[in-house]
């Protein structure tokens, strides 16, 4: 590409003030001072007769500051009887229909192994996470996932969990269990998982 | 890019902007434009005199900036003398060929390596000046002034104030992960301003341009934050217990409207940009989210569940009874504000198909612009003129472009990234 020559800076467009040869002001001195010019815009941006009647702006882009990189918390293992594949504490998806919030009696048996292992361990903190499937708005479904998460903690209060030891948070459509545009995909989607600490 | 490419105006173009950079972090973007204004402005361009390498890059700026508005044609100038100033007969010459305007214009280096750049706008058919300007501009920026001059001529021209200057912010995907990221408004001069392996959405540009408040899901939950470019300084202004979410600037910068779970359901609430606490506004009890200022700051649009089915809402800041503005339909969500303040964008929804669509506040016409797919995330130019949106293609996400009569249309993507989230930036004075 020719005008590959002006891309040498990653740049923030800011444009100075408007102002004539003959009245520069100090808003461009601002920006004359950032691109180290000495002598101000007077001294580079020199007048001469045929600039007469033409109003003169000096123009300079400020470099976008470097990426910032944004880092998760790498996590531990927790408690282990919570992973144990053969108890219903190691189950924690709860799947919703579409656009509903109610949950299945199918999920009660995995609610109540939860409940329990929370009234045992009172000081252990549970973050429901809701999700959605693709299908409408991400803001919308962001506050779709907050309903699903919500209705799971509703049932675990109701079997006597502190509502205290539980966050209810939502990424909406953002992280699917499943990718792709189909019913199986949509309803994998449409959940709320059951976190731990560390987890 | 080659300007030759410009003659085909009209038809369906495709031209391709590669990026020269080192770093593959930052998506190369490609604009595809699919449609075209009803009728055109014929605009001679001619390359710069001067500096000669440098003058004909500025001319191909402008050229591609006129393009992509869909508003003006570019006539050929690549036999025309480079003159620095108006010259009669030459203009005469290009009015032959069509052009109803002349550019013309010259780069020559100053001191300290700095150039100055001056241009004509001279009528064809009167042979009067309209505009003359000068610019003074180091070797870095020559695609800024470009851009300036083509916002000049493009206002004085349609009579509508021009974007070429502006950015665009976006989130891409690549692989599992995200990252924000701002370019110019024609995809140049791409770069990276946040990083993560967590999602990031719902990006908006605080009236300023230099700071961008956005939902990251990095503490593995949604957490509102404002970041400031141009030092890369950022701070989380909403990190309440529960979800905090979809980030809205106040016209003067100084609170930001963003729904919040901390009282139980998903509410709208307003705070001060810097943070602090926030200030309840809607108590429906059920979904309130995506709030949207009016440009006069008085009322806040949003999306509310309230009736039964998402439907958007609109509410004195100060506080108040809401009115249910949308009524066709069973989902309409995601409202944003022109920049007059006199009709809204949204997301409308029929089945699977998600359009883009924008309702007139006085007389509550709708026109769908899109014909849908999954069309979402509306973002109006500062010039209300054109809507940015995500769309979804082959599977991929890109960006779209739609005039707001639904004539011009531009596709955005980039090669091996999804696209979404996009947000206009305001013109910067």
């Amino acid at each position: 590409m020719k005008i590959a020559g002006f891309l040498a800076a990653l740049a923030v467009l800011t444009l100075a003030a408007c102002s004539t040869p003959d009245a520069t002001t100090t808003k461009n001195a601002d920006v004359e001072d950032r691109t180290g010019v000495p002598g101000g815009p007077r001294a580079a941006n020199p007048t001469s007769p045929t600039t007469s009647g033409i109003n003169s702006t000096a123009i300079a882009t400020q470099p976008i500051a470097p990426a910032v990189t944004a880092t998760t918390n790498a996590g531990g293992r927790g408690d282990p009887a919570l992973r144990d594949p053969n108890s219903l504490l190691s189950r924690r998806n709860i799947f919703f229909d579409y656009d509903g919030f109610v949950v299945s009696a199918e999920y009660r048996a995995i609610i109540e192994a939860h409940a329990k292992y929370l009234v045992t361990n009172k000081a252990t903190r549970l973050r429901i996470e809701g999700h959605t499937d693709e299908r409408g708005s991400r803001e919308y479904n962001l506050a779709l996932g907050q309903r699903r998460a919500d209705a799971v903690r509703r049932s675990l209060v109701l079997l006597g969990v502190n509502e205290t030891q539980i966050e209810t948070v939502s990424f909406g459509e953002e992280k699917p269990a499943m990718t792709g545009t189909s019913e199986e995909a949509w309803r994998a989607n449409r959940r709320a998982d059951l976190a731990y600490p560390g987890e | 890019m080659s300007i030759s490419l410009f003659k085909f105006l009209g038809q369906r173009v495709v031209f391709f902007i590669v990026i020269a950079l080192s770093s593959a972090s930052h998506a190369q973007l490609t604009i595809e434009i699919t449609g075209v204004g009803a009728t055109q402005i014929p605009v001679a361009t001619v390359g710069f005199a001067g500096d000669t390498s440098l003058g004909g890059q500025i001319a191909q700026v402008i050229q591609s900036d006129f393009q992509r508005s869909g508003l003006i044609k570019n006539i050929d100038t690549r036999s025309a003398p480079r003159s620095a100033t108006p010259v009669a007969a030459e203009i005469a010459q290009l009015r032959t060929s069509g052009a109803d305007a002349v550019v013309v214009g010259s780069v020559a280096s100053t001191a300290n390596g700095r150039y100055e750049v001056r241009y004509y706008l001279t009528d064809a058919a009167t042979n009067q000046q309209q505009l003359a300007f000068s610019f003074t501009v180091g070797a870095r920026d020559m695609r800024a002034v470009a851009h300036k001059i083509a916002d000049q001529v493009f206002e004085k021209l349609t009579g509508v104030p021009g974007v070429f200057s502006t950015r665009i912010a976006f989130v891409a995907k690549n692989g599992r992960n995200f990252s924000l990221q701002v370019a110019d408004s024609d995809g140049e001069n791409p770069a990276t301003v946040l990083t993560s392996p967590e999602p990031i959405i719902s990006p908006a540009w605080s009236p300023d341009g230099r700071r961008l408040a956005y939902v990251s899901f990095e503490s593995r939950k949604p957490v509102v934050w404002v970041h400031d470019v141009t030092t890369g300084q950022r701070r989380a202004v909403a990190n309440f217990k529960g979800s905090n979410s979809a980030p809205a600037w106040s016209p003067d910068g100084s609170q930001l409207a963003v729904a919040l779970t901390q009282d139980g359901p998903t509410q709208v609430y307003v705070l001060s940009a810097e943070g602090g606490t926030p200030r309840r506004l809607t108590s429906s009890g059920v979904i309130d989210t995506s709030p949207a200022f009016t440009p006069d700051g008085e009322y806040l649009l949003y999306t509310s569940d309230r009736g039964g089915s998402p439907q958007i809402y609109r509410q004195k800041v100060a506080g108040g009874a809401a009115e249910r503005l949308t009524f066709e339909g069973a989902y309409n969500a995601m409202p944003r504000v022109s920049p007059d303040g006199k009709s809204f964008v949204f997301i409308r929804r029929e089945g699977n198909r998600e359009m883009i669509a924008v309702q007139d506040f006085a007389t509550r016409q709708v026109q769908t612009l899109t014909a849908g797919g999954i069309d979402e995330s509306p973002t109006f130019a500062p010039n209300g003129k054109t809507i940015l949106y995500a769309s979804m293609q082959g599977g991929r996400g890109v960006l779209g472009l739609v005039s707001v009569d639904g004539r011009i249309k531009q596709r955005i993507s980039s090669a091996g990234s999804d696209i979404r989230e996009p947000a206009w930036g305001p013109i910067v004075q």
